[in-house]
């Protein structure tokens, strides 16, 4: 009977941490603690002898994990290792995806699994929300510009918003542009005429 | 004309400045190369990215690739090395705490003299000292390995790993004495007030390898032609660099928020090696203490190859000779000759030679006559002698 697998997740942000928690529930029953705070990361991984610690690919305290990785012996313990050596490509969508895992040597991988799939579809789920977010931003970016851009036009030239609007889709469509850039080009120089 | 789009990891380091030239200044552009320059947290991402096909290279800590070779990292496709992309550039930093100490016990704080700065820092500490380097794998854990042992530490040292960015912090909680880390993250912890610094990289080895230009190996053996391009537009980079009157622009271009993010009086330090070593703003001038191109700062030799693995395989309990051998296959010096011979890069008459034996410049047989090497001495006297036998 195998004992209950623990998890460590390293993750400052704590609404991440709780839905990254909330994937890994659904997929099992595991013991799992989150570290918000990684100073002295190693001294408390080695405290608590996880089977397996998730971690942002990106987080610069990866190369911490790294050194326990390479200078554990596979008898101890805390012995991290990466992801699970004979599944490329599992390893290869956990990268995709923006998520490592350090794994115990031994880990039977029908263990594993389970575990890094759950990981997996969370992470991607907050690239895709952090994508979302930086479309929604630039998006509210240009509406601002045209905004502006109309509202030069309109003065400039007497003309109504949707005549301006018109005009600048028309530039646009000549130059082979996009109409955020042509209201770009002309925010730009009109800021150098007055 | 189309460009060829390449992503290229760094991490926000001084020497990272080839890619950023290369890519700001159009030497990539020159040859037909869009460069889109992906900025890393972590080496380890540097490394996973690169194996994942994520990036099509990397600027890597030289032992990295060697590791890989080792079989001390995950399991990824084959990386080659295909130059280095810097020399040097590394500092050794001490606590204020260690700092005052040697100060009462009249240390000079010279800067150069690894030898007398070993000494003092051994009694000074009693030998015990815990030191911060930013990967397992990296030149700085080679400096600090040698150093230390030759100067009278034994078992009283741990060298542990902590991200650039945060060896500042670190030290300022007391988790590590002392460190070695590439700039600007050395002069930023003087910056603070946290650190002194003790040592240049090249004050204990004269030609430490630091970063290289790292991709798959299939990439570097299928896609010639675009793997030449990017080579010759990095090496014109460094050739760039290495104009003196260019540094400050330099520093100017990595400072940017894109980059580095800091103010560039703090990131030229680093390029012009005028350095102040201690919060109180003592100026030490440390000339060559980075190269991008001058004296074949670029060609991956062999038996440095040897040399990192050596040292690693005895530090995890490997065989010796066969992690030599599979070290020296992935530095490239085939390629090297082959898509830098066009951009007029002079090349070695050998790929390989004894290292530490040179205190000065020294000129050498190559394809144009005879160039000269840098000096490549380590501070003790220490010389290596690859397996010549291939």
């Amino acid at each position: 009977m195998d004992k209950r697998l623990s998890i460590i997740v390293v993750e400052r942000d704590h609404e991440r941490a709780i839905r990254i928690v909330d994937g890994l529930r659904e997929a099992g029953d595991y013991h799992i603690q989150v570290i918000a705070d990684e100073s002295g990361l190693a001294r408390r991984i080695a405290e608590h002898r996880p089977d397996i610690v998730l971690i942002d690919l990106a987080n610069p305290s990866r190369d911490i994990l790294e050194a326990i990785a390479v200078a554990s012996g596979p008898t101890e313990r805390p012995v991290a290792m990466f992801v699970d050596r004979s599944d490329e490509q599992l390893t290869r969508a956990a990268i995709e995806a923006g998520v490592s895992a350090y794994v115990v040597d031994g880990l039977r991988p029908e263990r594993i699994k389970p575990v890094l799939d759950a990981a997996i579809a969370r992470f991607h789920m907050f690239q895709r929300m952090r994508a979302e977010l930086a479309a929604t931003k630039a998006a509210l970016e240009e509406r601002k510009i045209i905004d502006r851009a109309k509202a030069i036009l309109m003065k400039a030239r007497g003309i109504d918003e949707e005549a301006a609007y018109a005009l600048l889709r028309k530039t646009a469509m000549d130059q082979g542009k996009r109409v955020a850039d042509i209201a770009q080009q002309l925010v730009l120089a009109a800021g150098l005429l007055t | 004309m189309n460009l060829v789009r390449l992503r290229l990891g760094y991490v926000p380091l001084t020497d990272a400045a080839p890619l950023i030239v290369a890519h700001e200044l159009g030497f990539a552009a020159e040859e037909g190369l869009e460069l889109d320059l992906v900025r890393v947290g972590a080496w380890a991402q540097s490394r996973d990215l690169l194996g994942a096909g994520v990036i099509d290279a990397a600027h890597m800590l030289v032992p990295m690739p060697i590791a890989q070779r080792l079989g001390l990292g995950p399991a990824l496709p084959e990386f080659d090395l295909v130059m280095f992309l810097s020399v040097g550039g590394q500092a050794v930093a001490v606590s204020e705490a260690i700092a005052e100490k040697l100060r009462n016990n009249g240390f000079a704080f010279d800067f150069a003299d690894a030898h007398s700065a070993g000494l003092a820092l051994c009694a000074a500490t009693g030998g015990r000292l815990r030191v911060g380097v930013p990967f397992p794998f990296s030149t700085q854990a080679e400096l600090v390995w040698h150093w230390l042992g030759a100067s009278g530490f034994a078992d009283g040292v741990e060298v542990v790993t902590v991200p650039p960015p945060m060896m500042a912090d670190a030290m300022e909680a007391g988790e590590v004495d002392a460190f070695c880390v590439g700039e600007p993250w050395a002069s930023f912890a003087v910056e603070r007030g946290i650190a002194s610094l003790l040592l240049p990289g090249r004050a204990i080895w004269a030609s430490p390898p630091e970063k290289g230009l790292v991709l798959r190996k299939s990439m570097a053996e299928d896609q010639p032609e675009v793997t030449g391009r990017l080579m010759r537009a990095v090496w014109r980079a460094g050739r760039w660099l290495d104009v003196a009157e260019n540094r400050g622009t330099a520093a100017e271009i990595l400072s940017q928020g894109a980059y580095l993010n800091l103010s560039s009086e703090l990131t030229e330090r680093g390029l012009t090696g005028r350095m102040l070593v201690s919060p109180a703003g003592e100026l030490r001038v440390a000339p060559d203490f980075i190269a991008f191109h001058s004296g074949a700062a670029t060609f991956p030799w062999k038996s440095l190859a040897a040399l990192i693995a050596r040292r690693i395989a005895l530090r995890h309990g490997l065989p010796v000779d066969p992690a030599m051998r599979q070290a020296m296959a992935c530095f490239r010096t085939d390629l090297y000759r082959q898509h830098l011979r066009q951009a007029g890069a002079d090349l070695p008459g050998a790929s390989a030679k004894v290292e530490g034996t040179l205190t000065h410049p020294h000129a050498v047989a190559s394809e144009h006559g005879r160039m000269i090497l840098r000096p490549d001495a380590f501070f003790d006297g220490h010389m290596f002698e690859p397996p010549f036998d291939r």
